[in-house]
């Protein structure tokens, strides 16, 4: 509806000049900056990382990400991945419904939690692993004496990405569920359903774009993360190198057509997440609008 | 199904939402719980539901407590204020939904809901899906929905708020004759006295989580138990009378005492059909002004405005209005036919203290 009135609007004044609209240099000026900038740091580092990757022919390339190391790499980024994406799915669906459907004590509390992660530096939540379970840290003896290892190993590892990648469901459920309310679940309830019912007929069908766009943000981070991963790997080549450590390895040791290979590889699945995070924005966008065509607003038909 | 509440509260945090509230739904009724908004009655929708616990008292359904009774084995239909239909659902799929649960067998489900949409006239629109419908035949949709397991009572929360004035009334004809078909025990919560009056076989009117009275809703126009409920339910003029030298008086008005103290106040309460008005300027007693005049069809509101600057409210066919040759700022006199003392000294009196008075309808001085 906004949509058309303010096409309509805009024809009728399409031969003069609006009074808000800014004569053509400063426009083509705002325009090359913008362009410029782009350019220089965002399509110029990509396109340098496919041309590094291939300096030395499509062989030497593909070749590289099949060197047993960087397979190993490959294995435990995508552990690291299939472990912390599903449980912070779920976890991002329990506390968008706790927040957006029920009110408690500690409601507040709970959301800026769930944003912690955000905001601490993942070089801090690195070192707070290692405080808590390296062989110095509090749980460090207790572990060793049971034989668990859980920093400069794979758990750590896992530990650090699940709480990297926690926020990203939750938060991109927590505004769409609040908007829907909790009036449809209610009425589920009313002709006989129960919760588990409700939740897997009502709820989940109503957020299902939202939810994987969380979880494709959610992929993208878990895959790519470096900080918190690099403190708690201790680089063990074969055995604690993620894709992302992998990079850096090969680099320093100035193999830079492997290092952009892998990179290339990431960049790749960066456009892929890119081009589908667009797509569900435009379905989620439906959604929402959806949730907020209530049945108040009667007649657009 | 018979419906029955015994004395319930409800208290959410400090605020308590309704307050020891006793009363009865007959089988195959039809009742408007009927109030101002804040005033309790969808609470008390909502607990015979199951959606709210009271905090105390008993609901039974066919003299069942069912307290203890979840919102899904209660057996009720519930028609939310916004519909909540399911957006990712299509139409027939919205009012099978509550079969599925039930596990109906899948052919019995189809007869079901293809009898329901036809109904409910929505042939043809099964395949569609809620926000490709009209705020009407969302309703519709919704009524489908909750009636489609055979519930054994029928509950809904304002449901003829969310749609525009034309459809309001055909939607509550239309609601009359469906449960004059189907005469399942409905209740309905509503702010709108007219179409509690209009709709309803009884009125349960709240006020600030107190039962205020139930009735018929001639019964309860006629002999309202308090000045709220005369308030809510049609017009009322109230005056506030001071006692001096023998008569009870506002400007120029004056009623009989009715026993109260010199120096003491008051308060009489009068329908608009109880004002008469006259062109003839001597036939009554007072005189006014004919401040404005709203045209409601067949009827006519009008408000006189006294010399002293009193505003009345009275009420006068189209053809009488005619026929007096009436028009907006032209002098008349009047009188009060009838009216109700609302309360003496500020104490609210009891529906058989305060009953109607009748004034004689010649013009003399008390």
């Amino acid at each position: 509806m906004a949509g058309t009135t303010q096409k309509r609007w805009t024809s009728g004044q399409a031969k003069s000049r609006r009074g808000t609209e800014d004569p053509w240099y400063i426009r083509w000026i705002l325009i090359g900056v913008a362009a410029l900038f782009a350019g220089v740091f965002l399509i110029l580092p990509l396109a340098n990382v496919f041309g590094q990757a291939f300096a030395k022919g499509w062989q030497t390339a593909f070749g590289s990400l099949t060197d047993p190391d960087t397979i190993a790499a490959t294995k435990l980024t995508a552990l690291a991945t299939l472990i912390s994406v599903p449980l912070n799915t779920v976890f991002g669906v329990a506390a968008a419904w706790l927040i957006a459907k029920f009110e408690f004590r500690g409601k507040a509390v709970l959301t800026t939690l769930i944003d912690l992660p955000f905001s601490v530096s993942p070089v801090v939540t690195g070192l707070v692993y290692v405080l808590l379970f390296g062989l110095r840290g509090y749980f460090g003896p207790w572990l060793d004496r049971h034989d668990i290892q859980i920093i400069f190993a794979v758990p750590g590892i896992v530990l650090a990405t699940i709480f990297v990648t926690f926020p990203f469901v939750a938060r991109e459920l927590i505004p769409l569920m609040q908007a829907q309310g909790s009036d449809q679940e209610q009425a589920a309830l009313t002709l006989g359903a129960t919760g588990w019912q409700t939740f897997w007929h009502v709820t989940l069908p109503s957020i299902k774009w939202g939810l994987l766009y969380g979880v494709i943000l959610c992929t993208a981070r878990a895959v790519g993360e470096f900080g918190a991963v690099s403190v708690v790997s201790g680089h063990i080549t074969g055995i604690t190198d993620t894709l992302p450590l992998r990079i850096e390895k090969l680099d320093k040791e100035y193999n830079s057509v492997a290092a952009f290979s892998i990179a290339a590889l990431l960049a790749v699945l960066a456009l892929l997440t890119l081009g589908l995070k667009t797509w569900l924005e435009h379905r989620q966008q439906r959604e929402l609008d959806l949730a907020q065509t209530s049945s108040d607003s009667p007649d657009e038909h | 199904m018979s419906i029955e509440l015994r004395n319930i509260s409800k208290r959410f945090g400090d605020v308590a939402a309704v307050q020891n509230v006793s009363f009865k739904v007959a089988e195959g009724e039809l009742v408007a719980l009927l109030g101002p908004s804040g005033g309790g009655k969808t609470t008390v929708l909502r607990m015979i539901a199951g959606l709210e616990q009271p905090t105390e008292g008993d609901i039974l359904i066919r003299g069942q407590r069912v307290n203890d009774v979840s919102v899904q084995k209660r057996n009720i239909g519930f028609v939310f204020q916004g519909y909540a239909l399911f957006k990712t659902m299509s139409v027939a799929d919205n009012i099978a939904f509550g079969l599925k649960i039930k596990k109906w067998p899948q052919a019995e489900i189809n007869d079901r809901v293809a009898e329901l949409l036809k109904l409910f006239g929505l042939d043809g629109l099964g395949k569609r899906f809620p926000h490709q419908l009209s705020g009407g035949q969302r309703q519709r949709v919704a009524i489908a929905r909750s009636l489609a397991p055979k519930p054994s009572v029928l509950l809904l929360d304002e449901p003829f708020g969310a749609v525009d004035a034309k459809i309001r009334q055909e939607l509550r004809d239309w609601l009359v004759h469906l449960h004059d078909e189907l005469s399942v025990t409905t209740v309905f919560v509503t702010h709108d006295q007219e179409e509690a009056m209009e709709v309803s076989n009884r009125i349960v009117i709240f006020s600030r989580g107190n039962l205020e009275q139930i009735g018929a809703p001639q019964e309860v126009y006629e002999r309202p138990s308090n000045e709220f409920v005369a308030r809510f339910i049609g017009v009322l003029n109230v005056l506030e009378l001071r006692v001096e030298h023998g008569v009870a008086r506002l400007h120029e008005l004056t009623f009989p005492t009715h026993g109260v103290a010199e120096g003491s106040n008051l308060r009489i309460g009068f329908r608009p059909y109880a004002v008469q008005i006259s062109p003839d300027l001597s036939e009554y007693r007072y005189r006014a002004t004919l401040k404005h005049v709203y045209f409601l069809g067949v009827q006519l509101r009008l408000e006189l405005e006294t010399p002293s600057g009193l505003t009345l409210r009275t009420r006068i066919t189209k053809d009488e209005f005619v026929r007096l040759g009436l028009a907006e700022d032209k002098e008349i006199s009047f009188q009060i036919r009838e009216y109700r003392v609302l309360s003496r000294d500020g104490f609210a009196l009891s529906p058989e203290v305060s009953a109607v008075h009748q004034l004689p309808s010649i013009a003399e001085n008390i």
